[in-house]
């Protein structure tokens, strides 16, 4: 499925000083249940975000209303546990197109690039500036240019460049996905599909 | 590898893709959106295991969404001609025990599926690793997944395991060593005499938990143990293909002097029985051990002070004694039938404490077949036990098994995430000797203290 272009992002952030955000609470298993991929972002952070009577919790960062934008930063480990795609879906579907973390698990960066929302990875010092400056000012604008890849605290100026491979960069700039790209090599897995031992 | 793609992924043909119901509806969606077929069906097998009920699954499944899902499962294979294990079905069970039981897995193949413990697999020397549904997506309609080549790392464990130290303790203590994201971005071998001399049973516990330290996936090299397993089983190769499957995964050893990117040894001897006391599997300590205070702890104080707040726990607290609610034996992780023997071992001449539900979910039909045949049943029935329906249970509880909030649980599973057992559940994960010492006293118990009157 294609998805959004991704070029530049200027925005607000909400910050999630938390380590090993594990996705567990990124979707709580009992929401896994649907057919279709609609609605996640309801329960993006359930258990953090509402009591057992579903009424919020104050003291949640998505429940306080001075902090809004379309990118999430977290602690380091960012998304580690359960493969479910529900994760990135979730986060998605709130409304966040990029998540800044020192550290991301495996699956949930690979989750996040295949739908589209982009994985920034920075330094731990550059981690704890993002926020700083938040903690500062809710309203802190960050700069992220996917061409240039770096991102930028703009009230500072304060920059730092990230890493993406040149295939998925490209990908992202586009709203290409990986099976659009496989099926044209098509013939070629054939032919490696008759010599495979198994 | 079909191809290499410059400064990007490599793709990767894959040899058998498991999958189940919770990750592939919108995969299957996906392929209607475009209009293709499934590319292999032969590779892909599909089992219900993670929302399934373990009591009555004659009955129709009551809870609406799940069983949307579970027919969801049953009309995509149906359409697309992949075989299907679904409730009820005599190979039904948890996608990462079925796999092996059936010969699907085997040496040198790749195998995937969309679920995060397929590094099981890596057991028996294969390449296995969890996708994301865009990714099982991707193995449907093409075979292939893309799959930067991860680094690599190779954990020796030396010398041999004492009494009342099983392969879930030496996860349980490499995690702790490592951290959860000490392997993240590695793909783990592991090696020495402790694995050599483990069971395949074992090698899967171990390998299965390779992602609760971050790892791509963890395996361990094939030998005359992983042959002789996967000999005879239904889809294992026969005859001509056998001595042929037999010449290849023979080649699959790592070379004397090879380099990794990352090698660390263990020893043994430093192994104790451990028990997490934390939300994350790398919070661990051997059961003699206190709760690390937090300006001792590598990370951050605020995430380790609401990790033990979340668990009412106190730095410094001793584990042993602790009051426990529920003992949770099963998942993809220990819920073999070697885990419960192990179990067994324990309680066999002794009571269910009276404060403890304890839930016995086997990790397959043939998990649960076994338990009768050899007896176990009958011992753990005596002791006061009974035996749910093979599924993935309240490992994260997508059913009905839920543990309540506030409730202590041992659990032989592998997450002790927060709510992972049900909203406000609290995990204390453990071996199968552990939960069986728990679920007799009630308690935070040393399995060796009942081992060791047994011996006297």
């Amino acid at each position: 499925m294609a998805y959004d272009k991704f070029n530049k992002l200027t925005s607000s952030a909400v910050p999630l000083p938390i380590e090993n955000v594990d996705t567990d609470q990124i979707i709580p298993a009992r929401f896994l249940k649907a057919t279709e991929r609609k609605g996640f972002g309801d329960n993006l952070f359930r258990d953090w975000r509402y009591n057992v009577d579903d009424s919020p919790k104050k003291d949640f960062v998505l429940n306080n209303p001075i902090y809004k934008g379309s990118i999430l930063v977290g602690g380091k480990n960012f998304g580690s546990g359960s493969s479910r795609e529900h994760a990135a879906w979730a986060v998605y579907d709130y409304g966040f197109r990029c998540v800044v973390s020192s550290f991301f698990a495996d699956i949930f960066r690979n989750n996040c690039l295949n739908i589209g929302v982009l994985p920034v990875q920075v330094s731990p010092e550059f981690l704890h500036k993002i926020f700083t400056a938040i903690e500062g000012n809710p309203n802190t604008e960050l700069e992220v240019d996917l061409p240039e890849q770096t991102i930028t605290i703009l009230a500072t100026g304060e920059k730092e460049s990230f890493e993406i491979n040149d295939y998925k960069k490209s990908n992202m700039l586009n709203g290409f996905d990986d099976i659009d790209y496989l099926l044209n090599i098509k013939g070629q897995i054939s032919e490696f599909a008759k010599d495979t031992p198994l | 590898m079909v191809q290499h793609i410059e400064n990007g992924p490599d793709v990767l043909f894959i040899d058998r893709h498991m999958v189940h119901e919770v990750t592939s509806p919108v995969a299957f969606l996906g392929l209607k959106d475009r209009g293709i077929k499934v590319l292999h069906p032969e590779k892909t097998f599909a089992t219900a295991d993670h929302n399934t009920p373990t009591i009555n699954q004659h009955l129709p499944v009551e809870d609406p969404l799940s069983a949307n899902q579970l027919k969801a499962l049953e009309e995509n294979s149906r359409e697309y001609g992949i075989s299907y294990w679904g409730l009820g079905h005599e190979k039904n069970g948890i996608v990462h025990v079925v796999g092996p039981e059936y010969g699907i897995t085997q040496p040198g193949a790749t195998i995937v599926c969309g679920d995060s413990h397929t590094s099981t697999h890596g057991a028996f020397g294969a390449i296995a690793f969890g996708i994301g549904t865009s990714e099982v997506e991707m193995v449907l309609a093409t075979q292939c997944i893309m799959q930067a080549k991860p680094k690599s790392m190779r954990i020796n464990v030396e010398g041999s395991l004492s009494l009342g130290v099983t392969p879930k303790d030496v996860a349980l203590y490499i995690i702790s060593q490592l951290t959860t994201s000490g392997a993240t971005g590695y793909f783990v071998e592991y090696a020495g005499q402790v694995f050599r001399d483990m069971t395949m049973e074992g090698r899967m516990t171990v390998c299965n938990l390779s992602i609760e330290m971050g790892a791509r996936g963890g395996m361990i090299a094939p030998d005359e143990k992983t042959y002789n397993y996967v000999k005879g089983r239904e889809f294992a190769p026969k005859g001509a293909a056998l001595d042929k499957a037999m010449a290849y995964w023979e080649t699959l050893y790592t070379d004397e002097g090879a380099q990794f990117d990352k090698e660390i040894t263990f020893d043994a001897a430093n192994i104790e029985p451990m028990i997490t006391y934390g939300t994350n599997p790398g919070m661990g300590i051997g059961i003699s051990n206190n709760i690390p205070i937090a300006s001792a702890v590598e990370g951050g104080v605020a995430t380790y002070q609401k990790s033990l707040q979340y668990m009412a726990f106190n730095e410094g607290d001793q584990m042993m004694g602790k009051d426990i609610d529920f003992v949770f034996l099963g998942s993809c992780t220990n819920g073999r039938i070697e885990d419960f023997r192990a179990f067994t071992s324990i309680v066999k001449g002794r009571k269910k404490a009276d404060n403890v539900t304890a839930w016995l979910v086997p990790g397959s039909h043939q998990v649960e077949k076994a338990i009768k045949e050899e007896g176990l049943l009958d011992i753990l029935h005596e002791a006061g036990f009974d035996l749910r329906e093979p599924g993935c249970s309240a490992c994260l509880a997508m059913n009905d098994d839920k543990i309540p909030a506030g409730k202590y649980a041992v659990s032989t599973s592998n997450r002790n995430f927060e709510g992972r057992q049900g909203p406000g559940s609290r995990t204390l994960l453990a071996s199968p000797l552990v939960a069986a010492a728990a679920a007799v006293t009630g308690k935070v118990t040393d399995p060796r203290e009942l081992m060791e009157i047994e011996t006297v």
